[in-house]
C-alpha cells in the first residue's frame, strides 16, 4: 500500500536537517552552561571567536578540519558499500608508520619527490591495515565492526612496540622517533603565503588540507561518476541486487575497506608529516571516531562531510579556546559539547525529521489547494 | 425491520501525506455474508482494512459494529468488538505449536496451563463447528501453508471474531487447498460469521462472494451483487477503462533449442535439497511456463540457472555452450532475468530510475566514457526506454522507489528486453503489479517470443501461466512432477502442482 511519501526538498534533507540538529545540541548546551554558572551566549561567542576570529584560530580550526575529512571520507566510502568500519583509528596510526619510514628512510630526497612517497606510503600502510578485516569479511564473513575494532587495539599495541623498540633513537627514553630532516615536512600555509608574499598568521594549517579537498572532489567523482563506485553503492543499498546484477561483492568489500584504509591513512600525513615531524604514540587521538559522526552527519556525501568537518573543526579549537578563557570549562566539558553534536546529529538524525516533512508536505498540500 | 450491517464504515478518508488512500468511503457489509474487496495496488484496499483493524486510524468517519459506533484507534478494539484478521503474511511462531500459536496475546493469566487446557477444549469446539481440523500439538514449521493459514483463522476465531478479514487468502496456495479455503468459509458463513475477502483474482470473487465492493485510486467505485455482475465489468471498473482479461496470441513453431538444463540439483545453505534432478530445454520462439504453488524449488530453479546461486550439480547449457555458474558471464552469454523478487533482487529502491536502468549493465561500454560513466548516454536510454515501456511518471531522475509497482516492473523489463537477449528468464511478471500494466506486460512477453526468442516464465498464477505459455511444466517438491499443454484442464495441472504424478 502507497505509505507516506517523504520526499523532502534536497536543502530541507542536506541543509535545514542539520542545522536544526545543530541547534538543539547547542540549546542543550546552553542549558548546560547555565547549570555551572557559565553565560550561554559569552561562551559560544568566545568559542566562535577562538574557531573564526583571528588567524592563528582560524588556521588551527582548518587543521583539526583536515583530520575531519580524511577519516569522515574513509567511513562514507566504506558506508556507502555497506561496511561499517570503525577502524579508521587503527588504519591512521598504521598510515603514520608509513609516512613515518619514507620520511626517516629517504629525507634526503627532494620534497617534490618525497611527498608523493609519502602519500603513498600512507595509503599503502593505512589500506593495508584495512585489508585484514575486509579479506575476513569478504571470505570468511567476520563481521567488519568486530574486527575493526579489534585491529585498533592490535595497532595502538604493535605502535607501541615499534616505538619503543625499534624506531626510537638509541638513547631515547622517548617512544617517537627523530624528527625528519626538512625535506621531510610538509610544507605549512603561511611558510607558502609567505613565499608568495602574503603574510598570513602562524598555525600547524599544512598542506595535507589541500590534499584532503582533492581527496573530497576525488571521492565525489568515485561514488557518482564512475562504475566502480556505482557498484559499491549498488552493494550498500542491496547486496542482493549486486549478486543478481553480477558483480563480485568480494571483491567490492575488499576494494571499499582498501580505499578506506588509505583515505584514514591520509591522516597521519597533516598529523606526522605536516604538525609533528616525528611518528609519535597515539597521534590519531580520536580523530577516527569522530569521522564516524562528520560522515553520518555529512550524509556521507563528500560535500556534507567538508562542511560537518569544519564544524567539528571549529568545535575542537573554539573549544580549547573556551577551556583556555573559562577555568570553569574544562577540557570535558568540550567533550560533552561535542558529544551532544553527535548524539543529535548522527544518533537522533531522525528526531526532527517526521515533523519538518509534515510541515513541508501540509504547506505543499496547501499550496496545492490554493491553486485548485 | 432488517438486521444492522455487520460492519458500516461511513465517510472513512485518510490521507498519507500527499498521497490521499482514502477518499470519503462508505461501505456496509452484511451480517453473514461474503462480501468481496477488489481493487488494483495501491488502491486502498489494504489502507481501509487496517483502519477497520486499528492499524491506522482514519482521518475523519466512523465505523460502526452491528450497527453501533464503535471507536477502534488499535487493534485490541478490533478483536474485542469481534473483529478478525488473516493477514497474507502468517503471523504465527513457526516454532511454537499450533495451540500455543493460537493463545498467543491470549494466554489468560500467569499461570500459562491453565489457559492452554482452556484453548485446547475451545479448538475442539471450533473445529466441530466449523471443521477446521489441526493437530494442535504440531509445529506450525513442519504444517503446509494451507494448514498454517487454518491456524490463522482459528486465532481469530479462539478471540471470538465475528468477522473475519482475510487479506489475499490465496497467494500462497495450490488450488485444491484453495477450494478447501473456501469451502471453510461458506460453512463459517453458515454459521453466521461474516467475511470480507479482500483480493486481486476476480475468479475468486466470483465464485464465493455474496457481493462485491470494487475500489479505484482511494475511492469506493462501486458495491455490486456478484451474481449480477462479470469478471469483465469488474475488471473494467477497477481500471477505469475495458481491458482485455485474455491473452491474445497467434500460433508459433519453436525452433532450435536455446536452453538445454540438464539433472540440475541445487542445495541451499543449509544442504537441503530445493531442486532435484531438473531437466528441461527451452527453444527459440516458444514460451514455457513453470507451474506450481510458491516455495516448490521455482526460485532456486531459477537463481540457479541465471548464476546467482550455487549449483550442486548438472549443467546448464545456452544455445549449445555449456553456461558457467556466474550472473555477469550469463548477461555476456544473452541471458536476461526478470526476477521474482524484484525489490530484493531487481532494482535498488534507493535509486534513481536512470541508474537502476544500467543494473547489471553497468558495465556496458555505451555508459563509458573513459574513466567515467557516461552520464548523459545513461540519460537518454532511461528516457529511452522509459518511453518504450510507457513508464509513469517519465523522470529519469525520480528516486525508484517513489514508483508504483507496475512502473518498476516496466523499467526492471525494458532494461531486461531492451538488450535483445536469445533467453529471457522472468519470475512473477505481474506480482504487484496492476491490471491495466499486466496486459502491456503479457503483450511484451509475447513479442519476444514472437521475435524468435526463448522464454521461461516462472509464476504461482496459473491462470497467467495457461495463458503465455505455449508448454507447461509443474514443479513440485523441487522435481518436475508434469509437463502439459496449457489447455490441460486447471484441475489437473492443480494435481500435478500437489505432487500426484501425471
Amino acid at each position: 500500500m502507497s505509505g507516506p511519501q517523504r520526499e523532502l526538498p534536497r536543502w530541507v534533507d542536506i541543509g535545514l536537517i542539520p542545522l536544526i540538529n545543530l541547534l538543539a545540541a547547542l540549546v542543550i548546551t546552553g542549558l548546560v552552561f547555565l547549570a555551572i554558572g557559565e553565560s550561554p551566549l559569552e561562551s559560544l561567542g568566545i568559542m566562535l571567536n577562538g574557531a573564526f576570529g583571528y588567524g592563528t584560530g582560524l588556521g588551527y580550526t582548518l587543521f583539526y578540519t583536515t583530520n575531519f575529512i580524511f577519516t569522515g571520507l574513509a567511513f562514507a566510502v566504506a558506508l556507502h558499500a555497506g561496511l561499517f568500519n570503525i577502524g579508521a583509528e587503527g588504519q591512521a596510526y598504521l598510515g603514520g608508520l608509513g609516512v613515518a619510514l619514507v620520511c626517516l628512510g629517504l629525507g634526503a630526497l627532494p620534497m617534490v619527490i618525497i611527498i608523493p612517497l609519502a602519500i603513498a606510503g600512507a595509503a599503502l600502510f593505512g589500506a593495508g591495515w584495512a585489508f585484514i578485516p575486509a579479506y575476513l569479511q569478504a571470505r570468511r564473513g567476520s563481521h567488519v565492526v568486530i574486527t575493526t575494532i579489534m585491529f585498533n587495539f592490535i595497532a595502538s599495541a604493535l605502535m607501541i612496540y615499534l616505538l619503543v623498540n625499534v624506531l626510537s633513537p638509541p638513547g631515547s627514553m622517548n617512544p617517537e622517533t627523530r624528527t625528519f630532516d626538512p625535506n621531510a615536512h610538509l610544507p605549512l600555509i603561511h611558510d607558502v603565503m609567505a613565499g608568495l608574499g602574503i603574510t598570513i598568521a602562524r598555525s600547524p594549517l599544512n598542506l595535507a588540507f589541500l590534499w584532503a579537498l582533492i581527496c573530497a572532489v576525488a571521492v565525489w567523482l568515485l561514488m557518482w561518476h564512475t562504475t566502480l563506485g556505482y557498484q559499491l553503492r549498488v552493494l550498500g543499498a542491496n547486496p542482493a541486487a549486486a549478486a543478481y546484477a553480477g558483480m563480485k561483492p568480494q571483491r567490492l568489500i575488499i576494494i571499499a575497506m582498501l580505499i578506506s584504509g588509505a583515505l584514514s591513512g591520509f591522516l597521519a600525513l597533516n598529523e606526522i608529516m605536516g604538525a609533528q615531524n616525528r611518528l609519535l604514540l597515539e597521534f590519531t587521538s580520536g580523530y577516527g571516531f569522530v569521522g564516524i559522526a562528520v560522515a553520518l552527519m555529512g550524509r556521507s556525501h563528500p560535500f556534507g562531510i567538508v562542511l560537518a568537518a569544519i564544524l567539528f573543526g571549529a568545535l575542537y579549537q573554539g573549544g580549547a579556546d573556551l577551556s583556555f578563557e573559562k577555568p570553569t570549562i574544562t577540557r570535558d566539558m568540550i567533550v560533552v559539547i561535542q558529544g551532544l553534536v553527535i548524539l543529535f546529529a548522527g544518533a537522533l538524525e531522525h528526531m526532527f525529521r517526521p515533523h519538518i516533512a509534515r510541515f513541508f508536505q501540509g504547506s505543499r498540500l496547501k499550496a496545492k489547494e490554493a491553486r485548485a | 425491520m432488517a438486521a444492522p450491517p455487520a460492519i458500516a464504515l461511513a465517510h472513512i478518508d485518510k490521507r498519507f501525506g500527499a498521497v490521499h488512500a482514502n477518499k470519503d468511503i462508505s461501505l456496509e457489509i452484511e451480517k453473514g455474508t461474503i462480501h468481496g474487496i477488489v481493487g488494483e495496488n495501491g488502491a486502498g484496499k489494504s489502507t481501509l482494512m487496517s483502519i477497520l483493524f486499528g492499524f491506522y486510524q482514519a482521518d475523519s468517519g466512523e465505523i460502526s459494529v452491528d450497527g453501533k459506533p464503535t471507536p477502534i484507534v488499535r487493534p485490541t478494539d478490533a478483536i474485542k468488538a469481534g473483529i478478525g484478521m488473516v493477514h497474507q503474511h502468517f503471523m504465527l511462531v513457526g516454532k511454537f505449536t499450533v495451540l500455543e500459536n493460537v493463545v498467543l496475546g491470549a494466554e489468560g493469566g500467569f499461570i500459562l496451563n491453565q489457559g492452554l487446557g482452556k484453548a485446547r477444549r475451545e479448538l475442539e469446539r471450533l473445529e466441530k463447528d466449523y471443521g477446521l481440523q489441526v493437530d494442535p500439538s504440531a509445529q506450525i514449521d513442519d504444517l503446509p501453508v494451507g494448514l498454517q493459514q487454518r491456524v490463522e483463522i482459528l486465532k481469530a476465531l479462539y478471540r471470538g471474531a465475528e468477522v473475519l478479514i482475510l487479506d489475499e487468502p490465496t497467494g500462497v496456495l495450490t488450488p485444491s487447498e484453495a477450494e478447501h479455503l473456501f469451502r471453510i468459509l461458506k460453512q463459517l458463513k453458515a454459521q453466521g460469521k461474516t467475511i470480507v475477502l479482500i483480493t486481486h483474482k476476480l475468479k475468486e470473487i466470483m465464485a464465493v462472494t455474496d457481493r462485491v465492493s470494487v475500489m479505484r485510486r482511494g475511492e469506493m467505485v462501486a458495491t455490486l451483487e456478484t451474481q449480477a455482475t462479470s469478471p469483465e465489468e469488474l475488471a473494467e471498473l477497477m481500471v477505469g477503462r475495458r481491458v482485455l482479461l485474455r491473452v491474445v496470441k497467434s500460433e508459433r513453431i519453436p525452433e532450435r533449442t536455446v536452453l538445454e538444463v540438464r539433472n540440475l540439483v541445487v542445495t541451499d545453505s543449509a544442504g537441503t535439497v530445493k531442486v532435484d534432478d531438473v531437466s528441461f530445454i527451452v527453444r527459440a520462439g516458444e514460451i514455457v511456463g513453470i507451474a506450481g504453488v510458491a516455495g516448490n524449488g521455482q526460485s532456486e530453479l531459477l537463481e540457479a540457472i541465471t548464476g546467482i546461486r550455487p549449483r550442486a550439480s548438472g549443467e546448464i547449457l545456452l544455445n549449445g555452450k555449456l553456461l558457467p555458474c556466474d550472473a555477469a558471464e550469463a548477461r555476456a552469454q544473452k541471458l536476461a532475468h526478470v526476477p521474482e523478487d524484484r525489490h530484493r533482487l531487481g532494482i535498488v529502491t534507493s535509486f534513481d530510475a536512470c541508474e537502476n536502468v544500467i543494473l547489471g549493465y553497468h558495465g556496458d561500454e555505451v555508459y563509458q566514457k573513459g574513466l567515467f560513466q557516461d552520464r548523459r548516454a545513461i540519460l537518454a536510454d532511461t528516457a529511452k526506454k522509459m518511453e518504450d515501456f510507457d513508464v509513469r511518471p517519465q523522470d529519469p531522475h525520480l528516486r525508484l522507489g517513489l514508483f508504483s509497482g507496475g512502473n518498476q516492473q516496466k523499467i526492471v523489463l525494458a532494461r531486461e528486453i531492451e538488450q535483445d537477449p536469445d533467453l529471457l528468464i522472468v519470475g512473477q511478471p505481474t506480482r504487484g503489479v496492476d491490471i491495466g500494466a499486466i496486459e502491456f506486460i503479457h503483450k511484451r512477453l509475447i513479442a519476444m517470443r514472437d521475435r524468435g526468442k526463448a522464454v521461461l516464465l516462472v509464476s504461482v498464477e496459473l491462470d497467467e501461466i495457461r495463458g503465455l505459455a505455449d508448454r507447461v511444466l509443474v514443479m513440485c517438491g523441487g522435481r518436475i512432477t508434469g509437463e502439459c499443454a496449457p489447455e490441460t484442464p486447471e484441475k489437473q495441472i492443480g494435481l500435478m502442482m500437489a505432487g500426484a504424478a501425471a
